[in-house]
């Protein structure tokens, strides 16, 4: 009797939730961020991320952006041994490097380095918003401004890729400091008659719009890609103003004149293979 | 004293007192000189004690002072001749940035610099000196004047930060920002940045690039305003006291940091207590500036701004 009253079970039959339903195993598929659809991860990956249906573009990590544009075993890579300090003593700062530093195998939230695009040898920055969000701090704004004086001596052309939240907090004003100095170090790059170019991916924000971002003698961005300076619920509340949806998106900055092309990402080698071919010192079809 | 901050309620307390004594000996027979003068030297060695250690979250609040100096009232007591001019022949004209021509002493110079307002009228016309797009560009468009004249630009940098708006977004902030901290990095003139308020984020960064960057004593350089940190790393505002000290803000902490030249003394009490004291300093500061800064070529005076800017940054490099 008394068994009766502990021991039963009650039988029900187990219905995965929609959440549980959509749930794919990490690592061999992945579900596109804007339609939902699945896909095998392969299939995905060798789309460049950009998913078959919608096309939505994924963001992609630093080598992958790299191996996506650069000629076989072409690039390679510089400073990767310039480390972050603590500069301000920020509480936990030093575990959150090392952390992101294990997840990424990256030092800092940007690759540099140089190789060839379409045969065409030129200086490259690529941030990884996979490293503190891809935010800049010393070592970002070092690495940056030492591959734009190395295109300068070398006199090739510098592209950026841009993905970033913007200034680093934890290192206070020096990381607002790493705008000025990426930004001269682009102005002596310019004066000296050499080519600069910026792409901004998903998300390019603060304080990396507005330096490096911006200063590309083209400007250019992937579609969809979250573009601005301050930040949409900033605006909102401080203006009590309704933003439009497409508000600080590539499309939304085309069409008021600050970039001068949104690019696919399946066109960006190409693409950037021609206009480096149009700005050779020796300017020559072929 | 009109707007009195919390921290120097007990000067306030004590003044009072002091003025109650000074009436009840005018109007009777009693001598109070005594009390007086001990009282007196009291004040003196709290308002030492009291503005000689001032907390970063006290020079916030003196930075943001209602009564502290704008530019205008600096630009009144350093230079002569001062003209005004307007627009940035693209768009519009900013009231939160002004610009214009002046002697400083015998010397045409150029002078930029953020402009809060006195008052809410003038505040909202100033747009709380945070400056739109074609501030940004009016103030370049007087540096390149500068350059062509030859004339050495002398900047004030007094901002919470660059306009958060949609317009501005729209008219391309984020560039027109970046382009000044470009076209500063080259401009064959002397450049010289003085904060005197608040040097708020990309907003003051935009008039901030020079050969040399000095800070008034109780103003405040950041990435960001304490308030905003705090709501970003620990999620509330209310934090602002402790983000201040975390994100080291002051005149003392840029120049340990090396992103600074020279801190300006400010009269006891803060720069609105007598805005012709602390425009003397100023002045012994901008005198000695230009004239080193005067003795390089163009090409030195370039290579060294970029040297400035290159060597700012804290790392290491890891052995293999």
């Amino acid at each position: 009797m008394l068994k009766d009253f502990f021991g039963k079970k009650k039988k029900y039959a187990t219905i995965p939730s929609e959440q549980a339903k959509q749930d794919v195993p990490e690592g061999l598929m992945k579900k596109c961020q804007s339609c939902n659809k699945i896909y095998y991860r392969k299939e995905l990956n060798k789309n460049l991320g950009v998913c078959p249906n919608c096309d939505f573009h994924h963001q992609l990590n630093a080598w992958e952006r790299i191996d996506s544009l650069f000629d076989e075993d072409s690039f390679v890579e510089w400073d990767k041994n310039l480390m972050s300090n603590n500069p301000l003593g920020f509480p936990g700062y030093e575990e959150k490097l090392e952390k992101d530093r294990k997840k990424t195998g990256l030092n800092e939230g940007v690759v540099t380095g140089s190789g060839l695009i379409e045969g065409e040898r030129v200086a490259f920055s690529v941030m990884d918003a996979g490293f503190r969000m891809g935010s800049m701090g010393s070592v970002v704004g070092e690495k940056i401004a030492r591959a734009i004086e190395r295109a300068r001596k070398e006199s090739i052309p510098y592209i950026i890729f841009t993905a970033s939240g913007g200034a680093r907090m934890q290192e206070g004003v020096l990381s607002l400091m790493q705008m000025s100095k990426t930004s001269i170090a682009l102005k002596r790059h310019s004066e000296a008659g050499n080519l600069i170019i910026s792409v901004m991916t998903h998300p390019t924000t603060g304080g990396v719009t507005a330096s490096f971002a911006s200063l590309g003698d083209y400007n250019f961005a992937e579609p969809r890609a979250l573009i601005g300076f301050a930040g949409r619920r900033i605006i909102e509340q401080t203006t009590r103003e309704k933003l439009p949806d497409d508000f600080q998106t590539a499309e939304f900055l085309l069409k008021h004149g600050q970039l001068d092309q949104v690019i696919h990402r399946h066109d960006m080698k190409k693409r950037l293979g021609t206009l480096l071919k149009l700005h050779r010192k020796e300017a020559k079809k072929s | 004293m009109k707007h009195v901050l919390e921290f120097e309620r007990p000067i306030v307390h004590l003044k009072d007192k002091i003025a109650e004594l000074k009436e009840i000996t005018k109007d009777s027979e009693i001598d109070l000189h005594d009390e007086i003068k001990t009282l007196e030297r009291k004040l003196a060695s709290l308002e030492d004690d009291v503005y000689g250690n001032l907390k970063p979250w006290e020079r916030v609040q003196m930075a943001r002072h209602p009564e502290r100096p704008t530019t205008l009232d600096y630009i009144d007591h350093l230079f002569t001749d001062f003209m005004e001019f307007h627009g940035d022949r693209r768009f519009g004209d900013d009231a939160a940035i002004v610009a214009g021509i002046a002697f400083y002493k015998d010397e045409p110079v150029t002078v930029i610099g953020h402009q809060r307002g006195k008052n809410t009228k003038e505040n909202i016309r100033r747009n709380f000196g945070m400056p739109h797009p074609e501030g940004y560009r009016k103030a370049l468009r007087h540096m390149k004047q500068a350059e062509k004249f030859n004339r050495p630009i002398i900047c004030f940098i007094d901002t919470k930060g660059a306009d958060p708006g949609k317009e501005s977004e729209e008219r391309g902030q984020s560039e027109a920002i970046a382009r000044n901290l470009m076209e500063m990095g080259g401009l064959k003139v002397p450049i010289l940045c003085i904060v005197i308020g608040e040097g708020g984020s990309g907003g003051a960064l935009a008039l901030g690039v020079g050969d040399k960057i000095h800070m008034l004593e109780n103003s405040t350089y950041s990435v960001i305003s304490p308030e905003g940190a705090a709501a970003l790393l620990w999620k509330d505002a209310a934090l602002a006291q402790r983000a201040a000290e975390t994100m080291k803000i002051t005149a003392y902490d840029l120049k340990e940091l090396q992103v600074i030249d020279n801190i300006i003394p400010e009269p006891k009490g803060g720069a609105h207590r007598h805005v012709e004291e602390q425009a003397k300093a100023m002045d012994q500061v901008i005198e000695s500036s230009l004239k080193s800064l005067k003795q390089l070529s163009v090409d030195e005076l370039l290579e060294k701004r970029w040297e400035k800017y290159k060597s700012i940054g804290d790392y290491n490099i890891k052995e293999d």
